[in-house]
């Protein structure tokens, strides 16, 4: 797995980090709880098809303390497209997976130019009370690998320092993913994003890990009844919120033939 | 020194297997366990007991707020310090919440405290925490990653509102109101003195000793652990060139006084095995919502062991309640005989540096009985005995500024 390649753009008085790799039109991905820490092999197999870039979104990591300036949802909007812009994304394919799935959710509402095709990944932005997102916050140490992954070991290790690496940036990089997460979703994840589905006219793709702990998979059907464009569902057999970790090939894989289609 | 009576104001009637048998104390607590017509008991009980607090001569009757809280049930302490204030006379009321950022407006703790502090001519010290996470951020869905920035604005409001002769118009980033103008205004002027309740945040002590607030250390385990605390206060004071008035701190500690050690420590054992058993079992779940902490006191809690060393002490319930010999050993609860306590507790004060205690002398499902018998033990042979600590080197500038006795209204008695 060859690097990918790195640069940064000016926002919300960060420097944030735009990590690119592939050759072809630019496909944008931005990622749920946690962020990018490193390139991944499902980015890596999408970037066997497209042109993949990858922002960091405010406070994730490859951010920094910038996020704290946003305070209610045209914030975060309005810092979404000034990212999507920054990258070359404007107008462009986007992925957006859970966190980011809401935002690019968002983002396809409110600026349907912005966006061409939308791969939704277990997208945020939904509640109800009777099959409610899972508190992700309210957890033990212990609890947080298997409510995210089905593959609990693999995503431990996933979030460990690697050598060489300050041991305490790298765990702040963590919190400070978390503390952005919350400040956009807490304490439902709602911010009202179903009344503003009827404005994606995007053709979408609504992926999902059938085993999510996090986002029911029944909320796809939810979302694919509220946007407006074509919507299609696809479901990842036994892969958990983070269907990227859990099943990159088949993940990659379900979104380059829907942008293919 | 001066010495407040504390009320936490717990649930007494918490089953003997709580602990094994649900999750948490606090947020999600079995709501079926709180029985109303004991709820009726219990308050008035523990309104009698903070009234005879007073009457037995405490300088200062404490409420809080909690929400959601089997061990804390007031989610407005207002509304006891509104009963206290026609109730008492002379003793400060000193309401260690309100939680700011909870309210909206924010203006609502600038009005509540004025009229809290015209009831009780000018006996109100007005105290402004942040709010635990479980409070806050859980309890009333705040947003962890907002809380401090909420809760700095709703302090900036309430003080302008306080001192502000005219009417004004607030633009801020959480409330924005065209016309701040609260009536009443509060009797002490500009202003009741302000006490920060907080936990060791650097950021705290820096907010106090800026803005010139007492720093209150609210801890459940005693001034052994609360010395690496306080010793961090004070470091942090004198980098900031304040002064070592020991009048500028508070701390909390409980006590069980009897006649002889060995009565002490037999009627004092089992409300305090309740308080610690069962009282403190909060689910860890509930204990740092991201954001709560700033990166800044995270970075200071990696580096600093001093820090680190009082978040062990701290954290103790995360790792199963401690047994009595330990409540009593490590000064979780001082118990003894008058001399005894009299002796411990001049050794937190000049040991801590704190000229304003706050004594929990009811704790966990100590009867009302039991809690009088407490407080007027302390209050006859141990608080003379500390009373002078302090008052002739130090001013405490940070004490109510009531209207003379003699000018104060008196409630009409009641015909039964």
């Amino acid at each position: 797995m060859s690097a990918p390649h790195e640069r940064s753009v000016r926002l919300l008085g960060d420097d944030v980090r735009i990590l690119e790799k592939g050759e072809g039109a630019p496909l944008g991905f931005l990622p749920t709880f946690g962020g990018v820490l490193a390139w991944t092999p499902f980015l890596d197999r999408l970037a066997a098809g497209r042109r993949v870039v990858v922002p960091s979104l405010p406070g994730f990591p490859g951010a920094s303390g910038g996020f704290r300036r946003l305070d209610d949802l045209a914030d975060w909007v309005t810092a979404t497209l000034d990212l999507l812009e920054a990258a070359g994304l404007d107008g462009a394919d986007l992925v957006g997976h859970g966190v980011g799935g809401l935002l690019a959710a968002e983002v396809a509402a409110f600026s349907r130019a912005s966006v061409r095709r939308l791969a939704l990944l277990a997208p945020l932005g939904l509640f109800d009370e009777r099959e409610p997102v899972a508190d992700v916050w309210a957890k033990r140490a212990s609890e947080v690998p298997a409510l995210h992954s089905a593959k609990p070991e693999a995503y431990a290790q996933s979030l460990a320092c690697p050598p060489g690496q300050d041991e305490v940036e790298w765990q702040l990089a963590q919190v400070r993913a978390m503390e952005a997460a919350a400040r956009l979703l807490w304490p439902t994840g709602d911010r009202g994003l179903a009344k503003r589905l009827h404005r994606i006219t995007a053709p979408t793709l609504l992926l999902w890990g059938s085993e999510d702990r996090i986002v029911p998979a029944s909320y796809a059907k939810r979302f694919a009844e509220g946007i407006a464009g074509k919507a299609e569902i696809r479901s990842i057999p036994g892969a958990g919120h983070r269907l990227d970790l859990d099943a990159p090939e088949a993940t990659a894989d379900a979104i380059l033939a829907f942008l293919a289609s | 020194m001066k010495q407040l009576w504390f009320h936490l104001m717990p649930y007494t009637d918490l089953p003997d297997d709580f602990r094994d048998r649900h999750p948490s104390v606090w947020v999600d607590i079995d709501s079926r366990l709180f029985d109303p017509a004991k709820g009726h008991r219990m308050y008035n009980e523990f309104m009698d007991e903070l009234e005879f607090a007073a009457e037995a001569g405490f300088d200062g009757i404490c409420v809080n707020e909690h929400h959601q809280n089997g061990y804390g049930l007031m989610p407005s302490p207002n509304l006891i310090a509104s009963a206290l204030a026609r109730r008492t006379s002379d003793a400060a009321l000193c309401v260690m919440g309100n939680s700011l950022a909870l309210y909206n407006p924010p203006v609502r703790v600038a009005e509540e405290f004025a009229m809290l502090d015209c009831i009780s001519g000018g006996r109100l010290i007005a105290g402004f925490p942040v709010g635990t996470p479980m409070d806050t951020c859980y309890a009333y869905g705040m947003n962890p990653s907002q809380l401090r920035e909420r809760y700095h604005e709703a302090h900036d409001l309430i003080m302008k509102a306080w001192r502000e002769p005219a009417p004004f118009a607030w633009n801020g980033r959480f409330s924005q109101l065209r016309y701040v103008n609260p009536w009443p205004r509060p009797l002490q002027r500009p202003h009741p003195p302000v006490w920060i309740p907080g936990g060791g945040s650097i950021e705290t002590w820096q907010w106090c000793a800026e803005l010139d607030y007492v720093y209150a250390y609210l801890s459940y385990f005693g001034y052994q652990a609360g010395q690496a605390t306080m010793n961090g206060f004070w470091e942090e004071m004198k980098r900031l060139g304040k002064d070592r008035n020991p009048f500028r701190a508070g701390f909390l500690q409980f006590v069980g006084v009897a006649e002889s050690r060995q009565e002490a420590l037999d009627i004092y054992r089992e409300p305090a095995e309740y308080f610690y058993n069962r009282c403190l079992h909060v689910d860890a779940r509930f204990a740092s919502p991201p954001g709560y902490a700033s990166e800044a006191t995270i970075r200071s809690k990696v580096v600093s062991q001093v820090l680190a060393a009082a978040s062990r002490a701290t954290d103790r319930e995360a790792f199963g309640p401690p047994p009595f010999e330990e409540i009593v050993s490590k000064g979780y609860v001082i118990i003894g005989s008058p001399d005894e306590v009299a002796e411990q507790l001049r050794e937190v004060a000049l040991s801590l540096n704190v000229g304003q205690l706050m004594l929990l002398l009811q704790y966990g499902n100590m009867s009302r009985d039991l809690a009088f018998y407490n407080t007027e033990l302390f209050a006859k042979k141990v608080k003379p005995q500390l009373a002078s600590l302090f008052e002739d080197e130090w001013e405490n500038r940070w004490w109510p500024k009531p209207l003379p006795a003699g000018e104060r209204a008196r409630p009409r008695e009641i015909q039964a």
